[in-house]
């Protein structure tokens, strides 16, 4: 039985579905076109290994055991602090499980388990063969920066922020600007015109400037730049949804539904949404794209996440002022174009099959 | 272009193989014979053979025959006529003759043979065939405003054919425009040189595609339903055009259509087409007076048939309106300042009782539709309308809200108006939902089977997506999803247009029984005076915005008044242009 021969089946029995929610007939072939794209689905795969192995980043790299069985007990050092004391050492600080008189402390009484990396984005190895920043070696696989800091460490620290920046401002400057085109192009009239206008100052202003300015009164963390930059990303899908709202709201299934006595807002979600988000899901994985893409830049710059934290814009900035250490900048380059082509490969295949020349019921 | 599965044989009588009945071979042999070897040039102008047309299956399905073997003949100056119902092939079959199908995901089988004047055209090189196209054989399709290129001048668009063809020159070309533009009767055709078709009304564009068909004098027209999308007295005057400029220019018209009163008045010969094969073909007045084939005798007794069974005069008075107006303003001038109004009701008053049904009939413009939804509430409109003694007229949407269940509304187009991403149980069940009619999903469940067993549907296809359905079928599903409310007043604006004869026969059926078992109230918005006759106690005529007349249908069909009127009846039941 084809694909199609199973859907119908499925069709037939009641509910077709994919990851437990019932899809119609179309969805189910726009699944099918995408899987069928196989650059685009295995893209898909990697990127999502990948960013689920960076979420685990605590586990992989860090200056801290994972689990360490000591005299009998059981000690978690990735989630909590102990003092050098708990393990029969002389200070009451923070153990440093790096320094070679713990290390014999515990092993006496026990053993730990390291991370693949021992190293976390800010653990200074002070250990160098050669100084700062140090070619690749043994112990750092893709060497250090300029303070001696684990660049394989800061790479996995410093994608995932990325990721987890991009994916949040897409979604929510997705959902923001769905909504700002949903009300302009349903409701048209004084409404859209206000908008619209409001829409061309407002993405006049300079972002840039704004982000230099704020950040001489605040020190911009993830969830300042995050804001800011809100404020001027939801423009992005307002044009795309306000046309297709303009235009399906003619459409004689929502006149329909008006005269059943459906509110606008029912309207709006069931009836006229679906259409708009056909350009929304093509566009979403380049927003992504995009959005990695600021904070990176915006950390190249520095005007991005304050100074310490591990960041991919960061380290190609480093790679910019360390010429004679390619190891840098060529580790960050590959790392960014990696993440950005799997990303715009899934974006063409979720646009192929979207596209209602190739794949239509 | 939408093509419906073909399946099943069904009786296909090949008219050169089979044999059967004497009579019904004899009168096939007479039909061989006199266009074989009588015809004027000796062989027929245009020879179709044992036609094919297989569209290839994407995604997995299966490929789909849209014509199985088809052969007839045209000569020089005669009219054939393709009649089926939708589906059946034959637009098809007019495309494959000018080789206009996408291929190469269409296929022609490889028997089939399309000649002309003794040229193959089915392979032919596209150098030959665009000597062809255009030229000698020409094509008026069925939409005049998706026919003509929306960004040019029709001077433009009929001079490119001249341009192409002719090759003349620029001044030469606008005299022969203007020569065309008045054959075709096209009124100040040296004003309206320079309109967009957006810019003319339904009959003047099709007037300008016919008169880029005819430009280049060809030997055959192709008219694919050339009238479907027009209204009744348009539709007699181009047809009239048609008629004039066959006898003037000496043109073979193969003409292709679905209904069949156009087929009395125009054609000399029909082949009746379902399901991609021909199954009766022969002279029109053989055809209408001795039909044999099942399929013909079933197309020829698929009007509308019957009276609306006899309405109960007190029955209590459901919607009243008075004076309804409904003006649009024209906006003008930097300011947008209002400059004037179109008026698209213009003070209308009518009644409806209980259980019986008003008509209202009136060519496209004349403001019926607009006066449906005013009295729905869904436009703005002024004037006073009572619902069941309520004046509904000034409240606010919210308290209009849980009238709307008493007055439903069911469009026209049943291809648009059933929203494409919800099965037909979502669709169906969604006024359930707003106006919380039943108590849990099961009770939902069971009010929407019940629904749609009323209209005829097997309620096991709730599952399924308005796609899979026929057109047919899709106007019962807009009817049910209007019924499970239980209303008591159903506006229906022109349910039968987009449907085939008998398919309004059938809906005409069920909306007669749903009116005698529930006590429903229509308002019949329609164009076509048949379904309306079939249908509607009482008629409204209207044009303008005004009513013109009113009176009981009786009254009305046998005895109209008003000039309007009695030109309207002439045009829907007699085809007779009228005289301007």
């Amino acid at each position: 039985m084809t694909a199609e021969g199973a859907s119908r089946v499925a069709a037939s029995r009641g509910g077709d579905r994919f990851l437990g929610r019932p899809i119609s007939p179309l969805t189910r072939r726009r699944l099918d076109a995408f899987r069928a794209n196989r650059r685009g689905f295995w893209s898909l795969w990697i990127f999502l290994i990948l960013f689920t192995l960076s979420l685990f980043a605590e586990f992989i790299a860090n200056d801290r055991p994972i689990v360490v069985r000591f005299d009998g007990g059981w000690y978690f050092p990735v989630f909590v602090g102990y003092p050098e004391t708990e393990f029969g050492g002389i200070f009451p600080t923070a153990a440093d499980y790096r320094d070679p008189e713990v290390q014999k402390l515990i092993e006496a009484k026990g053993w730990m388990v390291w991370p693949l990396i021992p190293f976390s984005y800010n653990t200074i190895n002070y250990s160098l063969p050669s100084p700062a920043p140090s070619p690749p070696s043994h112990v750092n696989w893709l060497g250090t920066d300029d303070q001696g800091r684990d660049v394989l460490a800061r790479l996995i620290y410093g994608f995932r922020i990325s990721v987890l920046f991009g994916l949040t401002l897409t979604a929510a400057s997705s959902v923001i600007g769905v909504a700002a085109g949903a009300v302009q192009g349903y409701f048209g009239g004084v409404i859209d015109l206000g908008f619209q206008r409001f829409i061309e100052i407002w993405s006049g202003l300079p972002v840039l400037y704004l982000l230099i300015i704020m950040a001489s009164f605040v020190e911009p963390n993830f969830w300042w730049l995050l804001g800011l930059m809100l404020l001027f990303s939801w423009m992005g899908l307002v044009d795309v949804v306000r046309a297709e709202f303009l235009r399906a709201r003619n459409f004689d299934y929502v006149r329909a539904a008006r005269a059943l006595g459906v509110p606008d807002r029912v309207i709006i979600r069931r009836h006229v949404l679906p259409n708009a988000t056909v350009a929304t899901i093509t566009f979403l994985p380049f927003i992504l794209n995009g959005s990695i893409t600021t904070l990176t830049s915006l950390d190249f710059l520095g005007f991005g996440l304050p100074p310490g934290s591990a960041s991919l814009g960061e380290l190609l900035a480093q790679g910019k002022a360390n010429l004679q250490a390619p190891w840098l900048g060529l580790t960050a380059f590959f790392v960014l174009a990696l993440m950005l082509s799997l990303l715009i490969f899934v974006g063409e295949a979720v646009r192929d099959a979207f596209d209602p020349r190739k794949v239509s019921v | 272009m939408a093509v419906a599965p073909c399946s099943g044989q069904g009786q296909a009588l090949d008219p050169r193989f089979r044999g059967g009945d004497d009579t019904y071979s004899a009168g096939l042999l007479y039909l061989e014979e006199t266009a074989v070897t009588e015809g004027p040039g000796g062989t027929p102008l245009l020879d179709i053979r044992d036609l094919a047309v297989t569209f290839a299956g994407r995604g997995g399905a299966a490929p789909v025959e849209a014509v199985k073997g088809v052969s007839f003949t045209l000569d020089r100056g005669e009219t054939l006529a393709l009649v089926g119902e939708s589906g059946s092939g034959k637009s098809v079959t007019a495309l494959s003759i000018l080789q206009l199908l996408p291929y190469p995901l269409a296929m022609h089988s490889a028997q089939s043979s399309v000649r002309f004047a003794g040229e193959e055209l089915i392979g032919a090189s596209p150098d030959a065939l665009r000597q062809v196209r255009g030229d000698r054989i020409a094509m008026v399709f069925q939409e005049p405003m998706t026919s003509l290129n929306p960004l040019h001048t029709i001077e433009r668009q009929i001079g490119e054919i001249l341009l192409v063809h002719r090759r003349m020159s620029a001044r030469a070309a606008g005299e022969r425009i203007l020569e065309l533009l008045r054959m075709v009767q096209l009124p100040n055709a040296e004003g309206r040189l320079g309109a967009y078709p957006h810019q003319l009304s339904g009959g003047q564009r099709q007037r300008v595609m016919i008169a880029m068909a005819i430009a280049n004098e060809p030997d055959i027209l192709i008219a694919d339903e050339p009238t479907t999308a027009l209204d009744v007295t348009i539709q007699a005057n181009i047809l009239a055009l048609l008629r004039d400029l066959r006898d003037r220019l000496g043109m073979a018209l193969l003409l292709i259509t679905h209904d069949l009163t156009i087929v009395r008045k125009m054609a000399e010969r029909v082949c009746v087409m379902t399901e991609g094969e021909i199954v009766e073909a022969g002279p029109a007045a053989a055809i209408f007076d001795r039909p044999r084939h099942p399929y013909t005798k079933r197309l020829l007794a698929a009007e509308p048939k019957g009276r609306a069974a006899p309405a109960d005069p007190s029955a209590p008075l459901l919607i009243a309106a008075e004076a309804t107006r409904v003006w649009f303003p024209i906006r003008a001038g930097v300011l947008r300042r209002v400059r004037g109004y179109v008026k698209a009701v213009d003070g209308v008053s009518l009644e409806v009782r209980a259980g019986a049904t008003l008509g209202v009939v009136g060519e496209s413009g004349s403001g019926k539709t607009t006066l449906g939804l005013a009295l729905l509430r869904l436009i703005a409109s002024q004037g006073r309308i009572r619902f069941a003694g309520r004046d509904i007229s000034r409240l606010s949407e919210r308290r209009i809200r849980p009238l709307r269940r008493e007055m439903q509304i069911v469009f026209q187009d049943p291809y648009s108006s059933l929203s494409p991403r919800l099965s037909v149980a979502q669709i169906v069940e969604e006024g359930l939902r707003v106006h919380n009619l039943a108590a849990h999903p099961a009770e939902r469940r069971r009010l929407i089977e019940m629904a749609l067993a009323e209209v005829g549907l097997d309620p096991r296809v709730a599952d399924r997506y308005p796609h899979e359905f026929s057109g047919g079928q899709r106007q019962r599903i807009a009817i049910a999803r209007a019924l499970v409310l239980k209303p008591r007043l159903v506006v229906l604006d022109e349910p039968t247009s987009a449907l085939d004869m008998s398919v309004q026969a059938q809906i005409v059926e069920l909306l007669r029984e749903l009116q005698s078992r529930r006590g429903l109230a229509y308002l019949f918005i329609s164009h076509d005076l048949r379904v309306v006759r079939a249908l509607a106690h009482d008629i409204l005529v209207m044009k303008d915005g005004h009513i013109v007349e009113a009176g009981s249908t009786e009254r009305i069909m046998t005895a109209p008044e008003h000039p309007y009127t009695r030109a309207l009846m002439a045009a829907a039941f007699d085809l007779a242009p009228a005289s301007t």
